[in-house]
């Protein structure tokens, strides 16, 4: 069964060396293949742009009042535009991202080594989204209230200061962490399960699949557009 | 060099970060520049140009509304007076044919009484004459009848 088991390649990886930098080749093929089709999706959508909305701009104006109302309550009426094409950019990746890996049938690609599979089941892709969560809402606090920012670590009172420090370090850990976690393991499980019953069975676990997806993608922009909304908050 | 490994392991593994990881955060900072001008401004532009117009549809519609109610008002008003100018000059009217009709009726009724008076007059006077004649005949009877009576003696 481990043997067996083994087959699923887990942690093989494809690597592109180049120079001295070892990249993971099958999380790029993957981002770029999902990336493409969704500027593609975008470009066909926003081409010709009307007053009164049809088929793709409708569902693209509809994907942008969904972002801008998560960026607005999250971060506020104050900056929320500043940020809410990097929220969005969070969203669309991280939302493609899982639901290509989850809908597209990658595994019929052989590859010399490692499998394609959603770019956000690797923790390079990951822990790189959570640090440019973490750099933003920095870059938001600093850049909003100058050094007034630190008060924030002693808000309420002083004694918050190193629960808030350690925030800084659990924040981008959790949200790289949950989301590397949550997307790996619906692949996994997923991949046990066809591989054991490949009738039927995977079916629901694909759609409870499709769903943690979605989630984990709101989740993601959500918090993220939360943490820049606490750095930009004015204590009174 | 960039490329490093958390858990020790030289090739491979869940844990292998390498330069995947800032080559992924390039990419998608650069994403967030291609979707700001390719997505969110366009979008943001027709969509925020959509709502102005609506928000400012709806304002002069409200504008217009509030107009019409003052014009509705004023209108109302203004039936109010001439339904009150209407009234009075109906029971001018009114007041006025009365004095009329009555004045007729007085005129009238002072004509039909002279005549009637001079009917009367004109009944007396021949009244008068007739009796006047018929005493004289009688008379006449009278003295004819003494003067046979006379005579035949």
């Amino acid at each position: 069964m481990l043997t067996n088991f083994a087959a699923l390649e887990v942690g093989q990886h494809l690597y592109w060396q180049i120079g001295n930098i070892r990249l993971h080749g099958q999380v790029f093929l993957t981002s770029w293949i999902l990336l493409g089709a969704l500027l593609v999706f975008i470009s066909l959508g926003t081409k010709k742009m009307e007053n009164d909305p049809k088929g793709l701009q409708n569902l693209l104006e509809f994907l942008w009042d969904y972002i801008r109302d998560l960026a607005r309550t999250q971060i506020g009426e104050k900056v929320y535009r500043d940020w809410m094409p990097f929220i969005g950019t969070l969203f669309l990746f991280v939302f493609v991202s899982n639901w290509g890996g989850a809908l597209i049938p990658w595994r019929l690609i052989k590859l010399p080594s490692g499998e394609l599979g959603a770019p956000t089941a690797d923790i390079n892709t990951t822990i790189a989204l959570a640090l440019l969560v973490s750099l933003s809402y920095f870059y938001a606090g600093l850049s909003n209230k100058g050094w007034r920012y630190f008060e924030y670590y002693v808000h309420p009172t002083p004694i918050m200061l190193p629960f808030k420090i350690l925030e800084d370090f659990t924040k981008p850990l959790s949200l790289s962490f949950r989301l590397f976690g949550n997307i790996l393991a619906d692949e996994l499980v997923v991949g046990v399960l066809v591989f054991l019953v490949p009738l039927i069975l995977p079916i629901p676990v694909m759609f409870l699949g499709l769903f943690t997806s979605a989630i984990q993608a709101l989740i993601f922009a959500t918090l993220a557009a939360y943490y820049i909304g606490e750095a930009v908050e004015e204590h009174h | 060099m960039l490329a490093f490994n958390l858990f020790g392991a030289t090739e491979g593994g869940l844990f292998d970060i390498n330069a995947t990881l800032p080559l992924m955060a390039i990419q998608v900072v650069a994403l967030t520049y291609i979707l700001n001008s390719l997505f969110f401004k366009p979008v943001g532009k027709v969509v925020e140009k959509r709502e102005k117009f609506v928000s400012n549809n709806i304002i002069e519609a409200k504008n217009k509304l509030s107009e019409v109610k003052k014009l509705e008002a004023d209108l109302l008003t203004q039936l109010q007076s001439a339904r009150t100018e209407a009234q009075r000059i109906v029971s001018e009217a009114e007041a006025e044919s009365e004095k009329l009709y009555k004045e007729a009726l007085e005129l009238a009724n002072n004509e039909a009484n002279a005549s009637k008076e001079k009917a009367r007059l004109e009944i007396e006077s021949q009244t008068s004459v007739a009796r006047d004649q018929l005493s004289k005949q009688a008379d006449d009877l009278s003295e004819l009848i003494v003067n046979r009576l006379i005579l035949e003696k």
